[in-house]
Formats: C-alpha cells, sequence, structure tokens
C-alpha cells in the first residue's frame, strides 16, 4: 500500500519506520491497558535504537565510498571494541583485554582474510564490512562465553588446580580440563544453531537475500556458508582466549593468581 | 637442615598473615605446628610448597634457597596432604599415578599396587574415585603424594575432615609411614592430643607468628 504513496526509497522506508514505530506504540498502549507499564523503556529502545541504526546507516554511506583499505581500519577497531567488551565479562581474571583482543583477531582476522582470499567474502567494502562484522561480533561472543565459563570452572575447582600444583604439575595440565570444558561450552550454541539452521528458523542473511530478490537455494546456500563459518570462528577465538588465559592465570612460579582459599 | 625458613613473611591486604617465621626441621624430623584457626597455619605450609609466594624472607631445601629450585621439581621434593582429598575425576589408579606421569615416567601395575597396600588399599586401583569414603579418599591422596617419592610432607590437617574412626585410622597409618620412611615433616592440626601423639617438636603459631614451646 505504502509504495503507491511513495516511490523515492528513502521515503518509503521513513514511512515503514512510521509504520513500525506505531505498531510498537499500539503493543505498548495494549500492555499498559493491562497493567505492564514499559513506557519509557520502550520509547527510549524505540529513539535510540532508531538513531543508532540510521547512523551507522549514514555511516557506512560515507565509508562505502572510500578505499578499501578503510575497511580493514575500521574492522581493527571493531575487534578493539569486541575485546574491551570481552572483558568485562572476564573480570576477575587478569590480562582479560589482552587475551580476547588476541583471541579475536587472530580467531576473526584470520577467518576474514583467508575468506577474504578464497572469494567467499567479496573484497568490496559493501560486504566486507557487515560480514566482517558479523565474524568479529561472533568471534567475541565466543570469547566471552569461554572466558566466563573458565572463569566459573576456575573457582569451582581451585582445591583440584592447586593440589595438582603440588604435586609437581606444569600450570597447563593443571587447568586443562577446566579450559576444554570451556571451549566445549561457547561451541555448544554455535553447533546447536547449525543443526537447527531452516528447520527452527532462517536466519538474517537468508532472509536479507531473499528480500532482495534473490534465488532461494543461493540464499540457503550463503546462509549454510556463513553459519559455517560462524562456526570455525567461534572455535579458534575461544580456543585461542583459553589457551592464552590458562597461561596468564599463573605467576612466573606457577602459582594460581586467583586467590580464593577452598 | 632438611627444611629452613627465614623470616618467612605474606602479607595480604596489608596484615601480615605470616610473620617473620623462622623454623627449623631436621631431617626425619615431625613438626607439628598447633593454633586457633585463622593463625595463619595454612599459609605457612602454601608458602613451603610455594603455592603462595613470600613478600619478605625465604625458605631453604638443603639449604638450597627455594628461589633457586624450579617449582615443579620443589613441589615433587616437598609434598602436600590437604584437608580435603581433591581426587581428580577417574579411579583410584589414575591418581597414584598423576605425579610420577608429570615427568614422564609411568607407574608400574605393581608399583600402583604396592603404594595402595601401604595405605591400606590393596586392590582398589580400578575403583572409581566417587565411589570412595572420605577416609579412602583421604587414603588415595596420600598414596598419591607418596608416589612422588617426596623428601618433606606437609599435612595441613590431614584428618580434621574425617569422622571419628576414619581419623584414628589415617593418623595411625600416616604415623607408620612417616617413621618407615624417616620423612621430614610439617604437620598442621587443631588437635592439641594429636599434636602430642605425632610429634618430635610442637610449636604454637598465633597471628602469623610462631611461638617455640616444648
Ligand atoms: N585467599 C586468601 N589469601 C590470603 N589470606 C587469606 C585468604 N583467605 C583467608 N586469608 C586469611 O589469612 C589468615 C590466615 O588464614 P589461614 O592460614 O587459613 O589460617 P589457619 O590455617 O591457621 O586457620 C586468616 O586471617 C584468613 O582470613
Ligand atoms: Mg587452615
Amino acid at each position: 500500500m505504502l509504495n503507491q504513496f511513495f516511490q523515492d526509497p528513502i521515503q518509503l522506508a521513513t514511512a515503514q519506520a512510521a509504520v513500525a514505530i506505531a505498531l510498537a506504540l499500539g503493543m505498548m498502549f495494549i500492555a499498559a491497558w493491562a497493567g505492564i507499564h514499559l513506557e519509557k523503556e520502550i520509547l527510549i529502545a524505540l529513539l535510540r535504537g532508531l538513531v543508532q541504526v540510521v547512523a551507522v546507516g549514514a555511516v557506512l554511506l560515507f565509508i562505502f565510498q572510500g578505499p578499501e583499505l578503510l575497511g580493514f581500519v575500521i574492522l581493527a577497531g571493531m575487534m578493539a571494541l569486541a575485546a574491551k567488551t570481552a572483558e568485562k565479562r572476564a573480570e576477575g581474571l587478569p590480562d582479560a583485554f589482552r587475551v580476547a583482543l588476541f583471541g579475536i583477531a587472530l580467531g576473526g582476522g584470520s577467518v576474514i582474510l583467508l575468506m577474504t582470499w578464497a572469494g567467499v567474502i567479496d573484497p568490496k567494502l559493501t560486504s566486507l564490512i557487515p560480514i566482517g562484522s558479523m565474524i568479529i561480533a561472533n568471534s567475541m561472543n565466543a570469547a566471552s562465553l569461554a572466558l566466563d565459563r573458565f572463569q566459573g570452572e576456575i573457582r569451582s575447582h581451585v582445591g583440584h588446580i592447586e593440589t595438582a600444583l603440588a604435586l609437581g604439575a606444569d600450570p597447563k595440565t593443571a587447568v586443562q580440563p577446566y579450559a576444554r570444558a570451556a571451549v566445549r561450552a561457547s561451541l555448544i550454541p554455535r553447533i546447536d544453531s547449525l543443526r537447527t539452521l531452516g528447520i527452527v528458523w532462517i536466519p538474517g542473511v537468508m532472509t536479507g537475500m531473499l528480500l532482495a530478490g534473490n534465488q532461494p537455494v543461493h540464499a540457503a546456500l550463503y546462509q549454510f556458508v556463513i553459519m559455517a563459518m560462524i562456526l570455525a570462528v567461534s572455535g579458534l577465538a575461544s580456543l585461542i582466549s583459553a589457551l592464552l588465559m590458562a597461561g596468564a592465570i599463573f605467576t612466573p612460579a606457577e602459582q594460581l593468581k586467583i586467590n580464593i582459599r577452598v | 637442615m632438611k627444611l629452613e625458613t627465614r623470616d618467612l613473611t605474606r602479607v595480604h591486604e596489608g596484615r601480615a598473615i605470616v610473620d617473620h617465621v623462622n623454623l627449623a626441621v631436621a631431617t626425619g624430623e615431625v613438626v607439628m605446628i598447633v593454633g586457633p584457626s585463622g593463625a595463619g597455619k595454612s599459609s605457612l605450609l602454601r608458602l613451603l610448597n610455594r603455592l603462595d609466594e613470600p613478600t619478605a624472607g625465604t625458605a631453604f631445601l638443603d639449604g638450597v634457597d627455594y628461589r633457586r629450585i624450579p617449582p615443579r621439581e620443589l613441589r615433587r621434593r616437598v609434598g602436600m596432604i590437604m584437608q580435603t582429598a581433591h581426587l581428580f575425576p577417574g579411579s583410584v589408579a589414575d591418581n597414584v599415578r598423576f605425579g610420577p606421569r608429570q615427568r614422564g615416567r609411568d607407574l608400574s601395575e605393581v608399583e600402583i599396587e604396592r603404594l595402595l597396600s601401604r595405605v591400606g588399599l590393596s586392590g582398589f586401583g580400578d575403583r572409581m574415585v566417587d565411589r570412595l569414603s572420605g577416609g579412602e579418599a583421604q587414603r588415595v591422596a596420600i598414596a598419591r603424594a607418596l608416589a612422588n617419592d617426596p623428601e618433606v610432607l606437609l599435612l595441613d590437617e590431614p584428618t580434621s575432615a574425617l569422622d571419628d574412626s576414619a581419623k584414628a585410622a589415617v593418623e595411625d597409618l600416616l604415623s607408620e609411614i612417616i617413621r618407615e620412611e624417616s620423612l621430614t615433616c610439617v604437620w598442621v592440626t587443631h588437635d592439641t592430643a594429636q599434636a602430642k601423639r605425632m610429634a618430635d617438636r610442637v610449636l604454637v603459631m598465633q597471628n602469623g607468628r610462631l611461638q617455640m614451646t616444648s
């Protein structure tokens, strides 16, 4: 209906946004009528989301006209931000920023470079940036999950770790079972989402490609490529993070830095 | 002296939890340390196994400064038995094998069985550790520590988590092993009667300081 009134794509999109906002506001009023008062939160969230995403669009508009090298600079910046975010999740672990940065940069970076070289990712900025950022975001999630779980495992097994040390084990051996559990835990959600791909959900990339008029089998295959890439990058990022953290939690004299008594 | 400390100190959050401890233990001597909870007894043993780093002072094994002994070698030579066994998941034999395996040595079935019979657990090798009683678990921990052939044994209230009958049995067992092996021991307990039974010498620890007595 809207496209009968608006020919200019930007005008059309703006009108569509207005309809979507109206829909959300409608939900808000119904919720309020049911005694669930989230007006403030919803209004702020709508406003923030709108401003942020339009700002990103505007920035991308500008970036897409720049040189390709700019894409790599931007992805590097995203990696640093991602590492900062993962560090927060690993609060209480030493050296978490460095560890997460290595995990994300080595894991995410190698996958981005390899896939660009292989031609799976188009080196054009219009695909490098969105797919690259998706890879980085998934590296970040995997590294965060792994570090968070690793920390929990360490804290609940301090006695076992120190017993192993007291028996003359090297630190890596003493924490190995917990590092493994952490990496495993960080990969399970990725494996699950790959397993249920298409059955439980039709994910974003495929949806987008279908909306853009791509042939469904083509869209499906590319979605699979993305998911497999995400699985690979998640594994790399969490493995690297857990491995580095397994070193970082010990002093040079091979003592556990996390000092809690059992 | 087998084991010696010189002004061994650990300050934690501004407080000296181990405060200028000077301790000398002769080869084959059993030193018992008693003292109220929070006195710093466990903290002292952790320093002697180098699980923590002193903030001042140092310790010597056979006259060699701890800082000049690689940590793993030191911990092999100075074994530790803690209040809880902290057995690793798997079989009893897996646990007994753990220490030597860290140095690339695989204990034979015969060696494992000999260690197990020393702690009264003959034939327990294939038993899974989650099927052991508290007393049995602590015996496995003792066998596991002995497998490393330590020169010094540090014991942090090894019987205090056990029920009364297991307590007496494990104490007797330790007493026997220590005598047979002429092990040098620093044994922490809050049980003064136990201290008197086991000791060549009893020392009292309070507020991080070690006081000499009989
Ligand atoms: N993780 C820790 N690191 C350092 N000191 C601690 C720690 N936990 C507890 N302490 C403090 O160290 C002091 C000595 O404790 P501890 O050596 O366990 O005493 P004891 O074994 O004699 O009961 C206590 O005051 C205790 O609160
Ligand atoms: Mg104690």
